[in-house]
């Protein structure tokens, strides 16, 4: 359990979020949408470019991390709503920093996603605390590809 | 045109650019894919969250951000794309109808010692809205080809 509320998280705790597929297919359609540079559409533009072959958008490799934390949470609330546990109301995402995309993606790469507590504070408000999240996505060859901190504004108990 | 390089890219100034209209349908097909969360998939369930109707996801501002800078300026140039983002901050709701644009300020140019073809460029972005409201802040860097020592064309 990750825990809905504030006093639910403990600094350290990790959970797994699941793992994603990168296909060629998909890296291009994002790349189209969101960040058409040649090196994320097309093969001989990759390989002459920095990062050496036709590569994910680290928007793309952060966009499906966000996807797979909010099913992981939805799959918690759901949880607790099978318990009769009152779901509070979700967490707001107040910002990000340090996103880190350390090895490129590749067509064929599949992303095993995690998130780790690493910090809780009080805010001013009684209703909300914030909570910093640590996402990192380890490739198929256990080599980190990328890593970001997030902060949520969580809902506290008895509030 | 010549291409954009590294030396192009002088600290303190600034540029603008963009305009992007966001729709209803765009927000919903982001959230579908990446963020699938009420007050960014649903106008009448978003009602009754602290959005108080349909709002984008943040990282979907983030991705159109990256959208406009592609056609405000990296298509045109030499990048080789970035190491990450420093600093993200959501600070206004982005909603269907909102026109979106860029303010670019130049932070630093330094040249790569590893590798004598690059250097690192940091920018901060600002995105706002219609109303002149920044809604978005970030800032990261991005490597250039040098000009003295680019070989491609």
């Amino acid at each position: 359990m990750i825990g809905l509320y504030y006093e639910d998280h403990e600094i350290g705790e990790t959970h797994a979020l699941g793992s994603r597929l990168f296909t060629r297919e998909a890296i291009v359609a994002f790349a189209r949408r969101f960040d058409p540079q040649p090196f994320h559409l097309d093969e001989a533009a990759g390989a002459a470019s920095l990062l050496g072959s036709l590569s994910a958008s680290g928007w793309h490799t952060m966009s499906v991390c966000m996807r797979l934390f909010v099913d992981f949470i939805d799959a918690e609330r759901a949880a607790a709503a099978a318990l009769g546990e009152p779901a509070p109301p979700a967490g707001l995402g107040a910002g990000a920093r340090d996103l880190r995309w350390i090895e490129p993606v590749r067509p064929g790469d599949v992303i095993r996603y995690s998130v780790r507590v690493e910090s809780l504070r009080e805010t001013r408000r009684p209703q909300w605390g914030r909570v910093g999240f640590v996402m990192t996505g380890v490739n198929q060859e256990a080599r980190q590809a990328l890593s970001c901190s997030l902060e949520a504004l969580t809902p506290r108990r008895g509030a | 045109m010549e291409r954009l390089h590294f030396e192009d890219f002088a600290p303190g100034e600034f540029a603008e650019y963009g305009d992007y209209a966001v729709t209803a349908a765009e927000i919903v097909e982001f959230a579908r894919d990446f963020d699938p969360q009420p007050f960014h998939l649903d106008a009448i369930a978003a009602r009754d969250t602290f959005a108080g109707g349909l709002i984008a996801s943040g990282w979907h501002t983030a991705c159109l951000l990256m959208r406009m800078n592609c056609e405000g300026f990296l298509n045109r140039s030499t990048s080789q794309g970035g190491p990450g983002v420093d600093e993200l901050a959501w600070l206004k709701p982005v909603r269907p109808g909102d026109r979106l644009r860029v303010r670019r300020t130049t932070l630093s140019a330094r040249a790569s010692r590893s590798r004598p073809t690059l250097g690192l460029v940091a920018f901060a972005f600002e995105v706002l809205n219609q109303d002149g409201e920044i809604v978005m802040r970030q800032k990261n860097s991005v490597f250039f080809l040098r000009r003295s020592t680019a070989a491609s064309p």
